[in-house]
């Protein structure tokens, strides 16, 4: 299954144009000033190396490098760190750890008297799951109680600069949906730049997905993937695929 | 420090053939180190430093975790071989300053109220070192936090300016700054023009002091030019 965030983007190659920390972008005029800029007096100023947006309501800009934050509702890939009284800790690649509550995690009554909890999740499982909650001092809470969240057993887990995971999804999904479809790979990205990968082709898959980690900022990438990964792969069986 | 008779400039030329006002030339590269999140090597002449950023990223022991913002850490290190006597490795006193003065010349130029109980960690070495090694250092430092995607409000530019035989000059060399009767390492941020780092050594009079800090500023704008040109080069769109 392939999940877009609403909030995530894709970068727009038309525009060239690079603004580094500190340079000017706008005038403000009455518009909302977003990630990667910050305003002085009606003047607003990148805080980022990115590419700058400017909507009609809102100046951001969109950064090329940097490590992932957490937001309420990303999709990410996470690795239980360790298993408490009541919950795990999660890691999701970022400044801050994770904490999946049990009430979060599983369904149903689950007596913590008796049960241990490694019977859901252990050490070094991975986990596909969505930020519930982030406080002001940066607590961060994960749930598994929604759509699409799930426990990835086998596979590999690679990590890629979490600002090119757009580019790595394409517009649409594009770009992810072309290498799943050429290496018959099942594979699952989250928002905090780790990639979980199944699949007897995982190899290419991998190949792939760090070429466009590396030249994510030239043109025409996916004729080259396109190029890259040949021919499709004839699937056994194409209900075989990801539910 | 021995004051040699030697004369350091002749004829307006210094004595390696630069003018007064000339910097030496400067060589920079963005993400030398592919490891780290950023980082950055510059090399200004002879002198010739190595900066790599991390993080924001956790930070342990918890005692130094701040709930409101996230924290800089610094390290200025020089290589052994870096100078002609070998430098005897490891931290000493000299070198815990500077990690602590180049802290406080590039943490006002850092956002990062919104990384709570975070750490930002660069490490700057020097690999050669032959005067003005800390401005050096944090030209590398500036670009390296920028190649790593940390918030800033700008960049920060640095370089020093002194006196030497009556005459103001900018960047001093090695052999110059040991027989300077002034030197001042002077960072700031060039967009913004607010001066993160001022430090003196010696004596200048007061309109020697204005021009020298004129001479500084507008050789930070220069080094700025050339920061600014590495990074876009390193991130630039290219076509097919």
């Amino acid at each position: 299954m392939l999940w877009i965030n609403t909030t995530s983007y894709v970068i727009d190659m038309e525009t060239k144009e690079i603004v580094l920390p500190g340079e000017k972008i706008a005038k403000k005029e009455g518009k909302r000033v977003g990630r990667g800029a910050y305003f002085e007096n009606d003047d607003v100023f990148a805080s980022v190396l990115g590419i700058p947006r400017i909507s009609e309501n809102e100046i951001m800009v969109i950064p090329l490098s940097g490590i992932y934050t957490p937001r309420i509702g990303d999709k990410v890939v996470g690795i239980i760190e360790s298993v408490e009284i009541s919950g795990w800790t999660v890691d999701i690649n970022s400044p801050y750890t994770a904490f999946l509550p049990l009430s979060e995690g599983v369904s149903g009554f689950v007596d913590t008297a008796r049960a241990d909890l490694s019977r859901f999740f252990d050490k070094d499982d991975i986990i596909f799951c969505k930020i519930s909650k982030v406080t002001k001092n940066k607590t961060v809470q994960v749930s598994m109680r929604v759509i699409g969240a799930r426990k990835l057993y086998s596979g590999i887990i690679i990590k890629i600069t979490p600002t090119k995971v757009p580019r790595l999804i394409g517009r649409g999904g594009s770009m992810i949906t072309l290498i799943k479809d050429r290496t018959n790979c099942e594979i699952t990205i989250g928002q905090n730049g780790i990639v979980w990968i199944r699949g007897e082709n995982k190899a290419k898959a991998i190949e792939a997905i760090l070429t466009i980690e590396k030249e994510s900022h030239t043109v025409g990438l996916t004729e080259k993937i396109e190029k890259m990964l040949g021919v499709e792969i004839k699937t056994k069986s194409d209900s075989d695929e990801e539910v | 420090m021995k004051k040699s008779d030697e004369k350091l400039i002749i004829n307006g030329k210094r004595i390696d053939g630069r003018r007064l006002d000339e910097l030496r030339p400067i060589k920079m590269s963005v993400g030398v180190i592919t490891r780290a999140d950023g980082s950055a090597d510059v090399s200004s002449g002879d002198t010739h430093a190595l900066a790599s950023a991390y993080g924001p990223r956790a930070l342990f022991p918890r005692h130094l975790q701040e709930s409101e913002t996230g924290i800089l850490r610094c390290r200025y290190n020089m290589a052994p071989f870096s100078v002609d006597d070998r430098k005897s490795p490891g931290p000493d006193r000299r070198s815990i300053e500077l990690s602590k003065v180049i802290r406080l010349a590039l943490e006002p130029t850092l956002m990062l109220e919104d990384y709570s109980k975070a750490t930002v960690d660069v490490f700057i070495e020097i690999i050669q070192a032959d005067g003005s090694t800390r401005v050096t250092g944090i030209n590398a430092a500036s670009i390296a936090l920028a190649d790593a995607g940390v918030p800033m409000k700008d960049l920060v530019a640095a370089c020093s300016v002194g006196k030497i035989d009556g005459k103001l000059i900018v960047d001093l060399c090695g052999k110059e700054d040991n027989s300077s009767e002034a030197d001042l390492a002077f960072a700031m941020m060039p967009s913004k023009e607010y001066v993160t780092l001022l430090q003196m050594d010696g004596t200048v009079s007061n309109e020697e002091l204005i021009e020298l800090l004129d001479m500084a500023v507008n050789n930070c704008k220069r080094i700025y030019e050339i920061q600014k040109k590495v990074l876009k080069e390193k991130y630039k769109i290219e076509e097919e």
